[in-house]
């Protein structure tokens, strides 16, 4: 490894050790503390386990993630698979209406399962008799909220492949299954393996739904709230944390196990991959992804229903009126900081993220270094937003940190996002860079072609998908994250999530849903902007 | 051999690396940590001392405040009042004092709370507006709050402020369980508003799986209401833990915040939210089916209430914001919305049947405070893992 190599890996890793070693350790160092700071032991974690609602909670949050993963990676697959290897019609609509539900932020995903299965559900009211508060509402939720990443992450190790391999499996006179299992899935067995994680991590750390939708259902993300933000025992909360770092961690072991078996699949020959005809295929998948879109397209229509009518579900006379804004909540302003924050957050954090994994994936020597790097990448996907939030707190804010001026500011809004946000970005940038035949980098380094060369020149421009798909990830969260920036924004710089959740807790549901009419409408812009370029950067390499 | 050379040179380079790097972390992680600690004992103990020259300079304050009065500045303010009756109490503010800017950060009792103990070590707050008393005395007993008596804080009733010589916390208004009781679906079983009157006529079997209450452990609402019924059915009798056994049959689930059963009640995803009167009130105004009933035997109940950060330096503006949020002006602007003010108001309630004021207990804040980790925890174990497991 050459110097600058060396210079800029440090680099990096200072950074990341700087904005998440550092609030973590400020925070869970408090796990092992009692109530007036002196040394505690592992008595906290001796009461959590004493508790009687314990393994209760253990064992709903397993239960959840696992039904959650299951379906998610199931659906996410067939998703992808039917946009990248079938003929079927709309696929341009179909790629939009997948990423519906991350364009909304999670409070509408709660809204539209009330309006669909609750006491007053349209679903309800058809004589379909579930019980929404509690284990099914999460799972559906959950399912909601973790397909799109699942599709996101197949959809860009589908689209890469090697036609060669199809073609000789052809000529060989393999069975479609045989060509299915014997060359898809060891071909994307990595995106496979890290989807199931982050689904399951996803799932197992998320707050939102269990909060609106989960009544007596307890789990671990609630344990968290309800002593942080509930009897405000830092201590206690600081243990629950501990504990959904576990996921994490395994999926860390898990990966290099994966990745140690990983063999790049697209060298530098490979040809592009000829999708063969077949009309049932087509149809099959086809009527898969419209009743998904269907699920997706009925969110869009409950806010159109809340923002236009007088009071759901008991007047419904049409009316305008709610388009009008409470001045109070931030209004129009924390719009514009929003999209302020995500462009900034977008912008550094696809940087950030793709040039990490680059130097994590591409270089060679001190396995060590790079180790530490990628545990550091595996720990965001376990942090739940409000850990993330009240550690950068206990960090950015002490006194002694020189750099607790960036508190209250966009600055520390931004580096928490690209935290929080960090896992996927960083799989999606892996998994395209994986696929990138190493022959690049020994065939420069013999012809004295600088790395930043072939960085800039090949390697970026041939991950064009993943860096595009990278950048709209965090734009997308940003305008829609809650629960971290709760804890952070100042009091002169408010954003748009919060303002809806507060208009959703002040009861302006209609209010809520204009709102998020609104942040949809950016996002499904910056999709087109996106689309736009993709388009016109798209260059026949592969 | 070159190659090998090679290897132990890039060894070495490794370790040192990584010595560089673990030492760079840890230092950071250290500095911020310790530091604060170190930071914490130096602000306490002078904290001590200016509780002490406080107390002497607050009584010399009081004599010749309105001389010294500030009437510009900028403020930072966090409170949990909601954020329509920020907007409109500011404007009143600015309407007399124009030069003073208050910068406001708005969120539910919980979060604003764990944000200003996690922001302990640097507090960003120069006065909490409006949050909960059981807050203030948590931030109280952290030594985060600053003795201060606002301009009037005579008019205060006494139960509605901290008992310290100089307050720490002066209260403004009350808040209390009431039951909002969906009228079209009450309807459907077969019942009237005026079946529903009393907690024991909760327990009736027609509304069983109909009722929402909030979670005690993650609510103020819901422990001032757990709280409430206990004392009601007798401080230290098994009668109160009796009757919310039977209640729990009824409820179909514990939420996460005070306000949801009201919501969940006038969009009739349950019958019966046990919540509190406001959170109601302000439904029925959006055109809700609902009726807000406070039950006969008499509601539970917090205040919400003001206090100024403990900081270096204290922004002057800041006390006079605090002087100007229990004036006469801003008490008729919380009545409003919350009748139960602390100066104890004319007994002119708008949108109460009763005398509001008459409904509340007699709540025995030190019982309550004292108790507090126990009643949790017995709740816990009682219902939450219960209703979990089924």
């Amino acid at each position: 490894m050459r110097p600058a190599q060396l210079a800029l890996l440090l680099a990096l890793l200072a950074g990341f050790t700087l904005i998440q070693i550092g609030p973590l350790f400020s925070l869970f160092s408090k796990a092992f503390l009692d109530a007036d700071g002196s040394f505690a032991g592992l008595q906290n974690y001796a009461d959590y386990f004493g508790s009687p609602s314990l393994s209760v909670s253990v064992r709903n949050t397993v239960d959840i993630s696992f039904v959650t993963t299951l379906c998610s990676v199931l659906l996410g697959f067939a998703y992808a698979y039917a946009l990248t290897r079938t003929n079927m019609r709309g696929k341009a609509f179909f790629r939009y209406t997948a990423l519906i539900p991350i364009f909304l932020p999670t409070v509408v995903h709660a809204l539209g399962l009330v309006y669909m299965f609750g006491k007053q559900g349209i679903l309800t009211g058809l004589g379909v008799e579930t019980e929404l508060y509690g284990r099914f509402g999460i799972i559906l939720s959950e399912i909601i909220y973790t397909f799109p990443q699942a599709f996101l992450m197949f959809v860009v190790a589908l689209e890469v492949a090697d036609g060669r391999l199809y073609e000789a499996a052809d000529s060989m006179g393999v069975s479609a299954a045989g060509k299915f299992f014997g060359i898809t899935l060891p071909d994307i067995r990595y995106t496979v393996v890290n989807v199931f994680f982050v689904c399951f991590t996803l799932a197992f750390t998320d707050f939102g739904a269990p909060k609106v939708l989960g009544g007596g259902y307890n789990v671990l993300a609630t344990d968290i709230y309800k002593q942080i933000a509930g009897q405000f025992n830092m201590n206690m909360g600081a243990v629950v944390g501990t504990l959904l770092l576990l996921p994490a961690v395994l999926s860390f072991i898990a990966g290099r196990a994966v990745s140690s078996r990983n063999a790049s699949t697209v060298n530098a020959k490979a040809t592009r991959l000829v999708i063969r005809e077949c009309a049932w295929r087509d149809a099959v998948f086809f009527v898969f992804c419209a009743l998904v879109s269907a699920c997706f397209l009925f969110l869009i229509a409950v806010l159109f229903m809340g923002a236009l009518t007088e009071y759901y579900p008991y007047n419904m006379a049409l009316t305008l009126r709610h388009f009008s804004f409470n001045a109070s909540t931030g209004g129009i302003g924390s719009y514009f900081n929003s999209l302020w924050m995500s462009l900034l957050t977008a912008v550094f954090g696809t940087a950030f993220a793709f040039v990490y994994a680059y130097m994590m994936e591409k270089t060679d020597g001190f396995a060590a270094l790079r180790r530490y790097g990628k545990l550091l990448a595996a720990l965001p996907l376990a942090l739940p937003g409000m850990v993330v939030g009240v550690s950068f707190i206990f960090f950015f804010n002490a006194r002694s940190n020189p750099l607790h001026f960036i508190y209250g500011t966009v600055v520390i809004l931004v580096l928490s996002n690209i935290l929080h946000y960090f896992a996927v970005p960083f799989i999606t940038a892996t998994g395209s860079l994986k696929k990138l035949d190493r022959e690049f980098e020994s065939v420069s380094d013999s012809m004295r072609v600088s790395r930043l060369r072939l960085f800039l020149r090949v390697s970026a421009p041939l991950s064009l998908t993943a860096v595009l798909e990278i950048f709209m990830y965090y734009f997308v969260n940003s305008m829609v994250t809650v629960s971290a920036v709760v804890f952070l924004y100042g009091a002169k710089f408010k954003v748009a999530s919060i303002a809806i959740t507060h208009m959703e807790e002040a009861g302006d549901i209609s209010q809520a849903a204009a709102m998020s009419l609104l942040i949809l409408f950016i996002n499904v812009a910056v999709r087109g902007a996106y689309a736009l370029a993709a388009k016109c950067t798209e260059r026949k390499i592969l | 051999m070159e190659s090998e050379m090679r290897t132990k040179h890039r060894k070495r380079i490794l370790t040192i690396c990584i010595a560089i790097l673990l030492a760079v972390s840890a230092g950071i992680a250290l500095s911020a940590c310790s530091g604060g600690g170190a930071q914490e004992d130096s602000a306490a103990a002078a904290g001590g001392e200016a509780d002490a020259a406080n107390t002497a300079s607050e009584t010399s304050d009081a004599s010749d405040a309105p001389a010294e009065k500030a009437t510009s500045g900028e403020i930072t303010v966090y409170t949990a009042l909601e954020d329509e009756q920020v907007t409109e109490y500011l404007a009143v503010f600015n309407a007399e004092y124009p030069d003073i800017t208050v910068n406001i950060v708005r969120e539910s009792t919980g979060v604003i709370t764990a944000r200003l103990l996690a922001e302990k070590d640097n507090a960003q707050a120069d006065a909490v507006w409006g949050t909960a008393a059981s807050s203030m005395m948590i931030l109280d007993d952290q030594g985060m709050l600053e003795a201060y008596a606002p301009e009037g804080v005579d008019r205060i009733l006494p139960e509605f402020k901290s008992d310290k010589p100089v307050p720490t916390w002066v209260g403004i208004d009350a808040w209390e369980t009431a039951f909002i009781v969906n009228t079209v679906e009450l309807d459907k079983l077969g019942l009237a508003v005026s079946d529903i009157g009393s907690y024991e006529d909760l327990l009736r079997p027609e509304l069983k799986d109909h009722i929402v209450m909030s979670n005690p452990n993650s609510s103020g609402t819901g422990f001032l209401t757990v709280a409430g019924v206990l004392q009601l059915k007798g401080k230290d009798t098994e009668a109160g833990w009796d009757y919310l056994s039977k209640l729990h049959e009824n409820v179909n689930q514990y939420v996460h915040s005070g306000s949801k059963p009201a919501k969940m009640a006038a969009a009739g995803e349950c019958v019966v939210g046990v919540s509190f009167g406001y959170a109601g009130i302000s439904q029925k105004a959006n055109g809700a089916p609902v009726e807000v009933v406070f039950p006969v035997e008499g509601s539970g109940w917090d205040m919400e209430a003001n206090a100024l950060m403990k900081k270096d330096s204290i922004e002057p503006a800041a006390k006079t914001f605090l002087d100007w949020a229990i004036s006469d002006a801003a008490m008729d602007l919380y009545k409003v919305n919350y009748p139960i003010i602390a100066t104890g108001g004319d007994g002119n309630y708008e949108g109460y049947e009763i005398d509001p004021v008459s409904q509340l207990i007699e709540n025995d804040f030190n019982w309550v405070a004292n108790n507090r980790d126990d009643i949790l925890s017995k709740w816990i174990e009682k219902y939450d893992s219960k209703s979990a497991a089924e």
